[in-house]
């Protein structure tokens, strides 16, 4: 027993906690699925959006927590991850930073270590990819280079797993010895300033944690940090002088004012010398590489779109073609499982919440799972492959007319297929201003689930040979009012400069099996978790607002009526006019009511209202609600003829136009509102969405509805 | 005063000056654009809206309006 939880719990001495830390696709997920081999136990805690992950394993006599930090260029706050990572590396308690860093493109990647040298922590650095280097004919001196930085390098390659343990034992000597100071050197005037102002320390004995020289590198850089504990000090007013002499100095010798910028030269020359020294490479043929050839084709200035376009349409495809195979098993599946479990329970009431709320409700949510898996595959496909960014490029043109980003494009064609993949997809939009507004504008791209409502209505009022037309019409109709609303959104929700477009094209490179199954599956779960749990309550609250009150007097009315109709078919009627009369005083109806004024002007009676606000829920819930609520039964879907009948009957051209743009429009349904506002990071956004939807849908359906009436 | 917007395809140049904004020259920087980088111009997107250039080994896109602002010069 003892020995269990020493091995379950070790002791603290022994626990080593880790950063780590390197530029984006450099491998570095790839890498921690090796050294941890088996994910012994990895837990997401997330950020507003991004996720650090955290792995635990053990090593010889050590406890690691490896936390993965998201890729960064360098210390800056500009993207999200860039913010995330900064502020642990800053801020949280660890013992040591491991860099990772891409062997066959070293010069570039050593631009973050040098930052990463200059927070005076203990470090390795893991020179990853080392089996493609070789390829490439790179060949990397790792023991000179530990030498001459100061810092372990050890050469590794997560997908080979060589020289994994090396790193790990490396971790495990940088623990065990002192501290060592790194060996940044920089161009010969700074090195002067900084002799200078470590000697001034130095004569004053100034007393510090850190070393004289890392302070003299902090204050020329303008870490605030080091000026505020300073500046307290005594020998401050001696050092001002000093510091201000030694700062022009620097700006002049590199002809510049931004010290930063001073700073990024003077480790890139330091980067380049390193890399002469330790790297050295075949003569570089000039053949061109593969990445470069797919390029060709795949940016190509004219056939790079219709390229693109044909993969999107691909997708889309194989989403719905392939996604509705699953889907009549699901759906036969919660059929049957609604009536093996109502069998069970002998309370009508317990019963209905159980069948017709909770099992209908979730089961129509888990319906859309395998479309949303092909598409999560779909994307992460496209993603892990390089050719996301190859879209971006092309698009950024067109997209940047209408005041959004090329990668928007994704999650606003995912928005074709279901709003909930759409907004978690706007997270490849690294700028925060840039998302929020593609997430503003995703619901105008007709989703699945309003299908059913346009066929239905295009039915009704449209010959068969012009129904389709009018679909595509209508799906184009939303898209255009989409980028409308973009561009009036950028002139003034979210003014302000033009974000700039800068943007690594990554290698090309095969995707990894495991890594896309990782993120399908923790991507899918999410879904079924969050959205689940919500949908089940909304679908509780809908049954009990279409459900209650019971009124007695109508239904011992038509328990009599029922009881005497001669026939089958009367008695169907007679059932479908209870359930009106029923909906007509349930707590529903009663709101169907109270808001009828409020649509009065786009010309929708009680039950249109009605039908608009359990579409709030699903938007699937729209046509069976208009079902019920012209007397059909519940058993109606769009091609059911009667209730087209019924539908072109009891409501006017008109008033069928409002309803549509307004269906075009207006909230998401109830899962998507939620994920909505978790990717938008707060409640208020959420108000924001209400606002700005149901104003544009009601002024737009108003619009729609009076000129619809000026042409009947 | 040339600038990187002006370059054609396959033209080879050295930066001689960042006339960005702080922030945009700081993520230029953290991608190798900076003074004395040399950069190759590798393909124009649709109505030269978007540009890919090449720094060192590394691939970049980046919009017209900041490759205005990238002073360079022809080697």
């Amino acid at each position: 027993m003892s020995q269990m939880q020493e091995k379950s719990c070790p002791i603290i001495a022994n626990h080593i906690k880790i950063a780590l830390v390197g530029q984006p696709n450099v491998g570095k997920s790839m890498l921690i699925n090796s050294v941890s081999n088996a994910h012994l136990h990895v837990g997401n805690f997330s950020g507003v959006t991004v996720d650090k992950t955290e792995v635990l394993f053990d090593y010889k006599d050590y406890h690691f927590t490896v936390v993965d930090l998201p890729g960064t260029y360098a210390f800056t706050d500009y993207t999200i991850e860039e913010r995330v990572t900064h502020d642990y590396l800053c801020a949280e308690s660890y013992d040591m930073i491991i860099n990772v860093v891409d062997s066959t493109n070293l010069e570039k990647n050593l631009q973050l270590t040098s930052e990463l040298m200059s927070m005076s922590k203990s470090m390795v650095i893991a020179l990853n990819m080392s089996d493609e280097a070789d390829k490439e004919g790179i060949d990397l001196n790792a023991s000179y280079m530990s030498e001459l930085l100061g810092i372990p390098c050890v050469k590794v390659s997560a997908v080979t797993k060589i020289g994994i343990e090396e790193l790990l034992d490396a971790v495990v000597s940088v623990r065990e010895k002192e501290s060592q100071e790194s060996k940044l050197i920089f161009s010969e005037p700074v090195e002067e300033e900084i002799a200078q102002i470590v000697w001034y320390l130095d004569k004053h004995r100034y007393e510090a944690k850190n070393s004289y020289r890392n302070i003299a590198i902090n204050l020329l850089k303008n870490n605030k940090k080091t000026y505020a504990k300073l500046h307290d000090d005594p020998v401050w007013t001696e050092l001002q002088p000093i510091l201000i002499e030694a700062l022009k100095h620097v700006e002049l010798h590199h002809d510049s004012d931004d010290i930063k910028e001073s700073f990024a030269e003077e480790y890139a020359s330091f980067n380049r010398g390193i890399v002469a020294e330790v790297l050295k490479q075949e003569t570089v043929d000039e053949k061109k590489t593969l990445t470069e050839k797919i390029d060709n084709i795949l940016i190509h200035p004219f056939l790079g779109i219709p390229i693109f376009l044909f993969f999107m349409w691909a997708l889309f495809q194989l989403t719905f073609e392939i996604g509705s195979i699953p889907m009549d098993w699901i759906d036969a599946f919660f059929g049957w499982f609604g009536d093996t479990v109502g069998a069970t329970i002998p309370n009508d009431d317990v019963r209905s919440l159980v069948v017709d709320g909770i099992i209908a409700g979730v089961g129509a949510v888990i319906l859309f799972v395998p479309n949303i898996i092909i598409l999560f595959i779909g994307i992460a496909l496209l993603e892990s492959t390089g050719y996301m960014s190859r879209v971006a490029f092309l698009l950024d043109g067109f997209f940047h007319k209408f005041g959004m980003h090329g990668q928007s494009f994704i999650p606003l064609v995912t928005g074709f297929g279901c709003s909930i993949p759409a907004y978690m997809s706007a997270r490849i939009l690294k700028n925060d201003r840039d998302r929020l507004l593609t997430l503003f504008i995703i619901g105008f791209m007709s989703c699945g689930a309003r299908l059913p409502v346009y066929v239905l209505f295009a039915g009704a009022f449209f010959s068969p040979e012009m129904a389709g037309n009018i679909l595509f019409a209508i799906y184009i109709g939303g898209a255009m009012i989409g980028l409308i609303a973009a561009k009036v959104l950028k002139l003034t929700a979210f003014k302000g400069a033009d974000e700039p477009f800068v943007m690594e094209m990554p290698k090309y490179r095969l995707p990894s099996v495991k890594l896309i199954w990782h993120t399908v599956l923790t991507k899918t779960m999410m879904y079924l978790k969050k959205a689940g749990t919500f949908i089940a309550a909304a679908s509780m609250l809908i049954w009990f607002l279409s459900n209650y009150p019971h009124n007695l007097m109508i239904e011992e009315e038509y328990a009599t009526k029922i009881e005497m109709a001669v026939s089958e078919e009367a008695k169907t009627t007679l059932v479908n006019e209870q359930a009106v009369a029923h909906l007509e005083q349930s707590y529903l109806g009663s709101i169907g009511k109270f808001s009828e004024p409020i649509f009065a002007p786009l010309g929708f009676d009680w039950k249109m209202s009605v039908a608009l606000q359990t579409g709030l829920a699903a938007k699937e819930v729209v046509v069976s609600t208009l079902g019920v609520l012209y007397a059909l039964g519940d058993e109606v879907d769009e091609e059911n003829s009667s209730l087209v009948n019924a539908i072109s009957k009891n409501i006017s051209f008109a008033s069928a136009v409002a309803f549509i743009v307004v269906i075009m429009i207006y909230l998401p349904c109830l899962a998507a509102s939620i994920v909505f506002t978790r990717e938008a990071g707060g409640i208020k956004y959420f108000f924001y969405l209400f606002a700005f939807t149901s104003i544009v849908a009601y002024a737009l359906s108003f619009i729609a509805y009076n000129i619809a009436l000026l042409f009947t | 005063m040339k600038t990187l917007k002006d370059c054609n395809k396959a033209c080879k140049v050295k930066v001689i000056k960042l006339h960005a904004s702080t922030d945009l020259k700081q993520r230029l920087i953290s991608f190798g654009i900076m003074k004395e980088s040399v950069i190759e111009v590798l393909e124009h997107a649709p109505a030269k809206s978007t540009i890919e250039v090449k720094v060192g080994k590394m691939r970049i896109a980046l919009r017209a309006q900041e490759a205005e602002l990238i002073e360079v010069k022809k080697i």
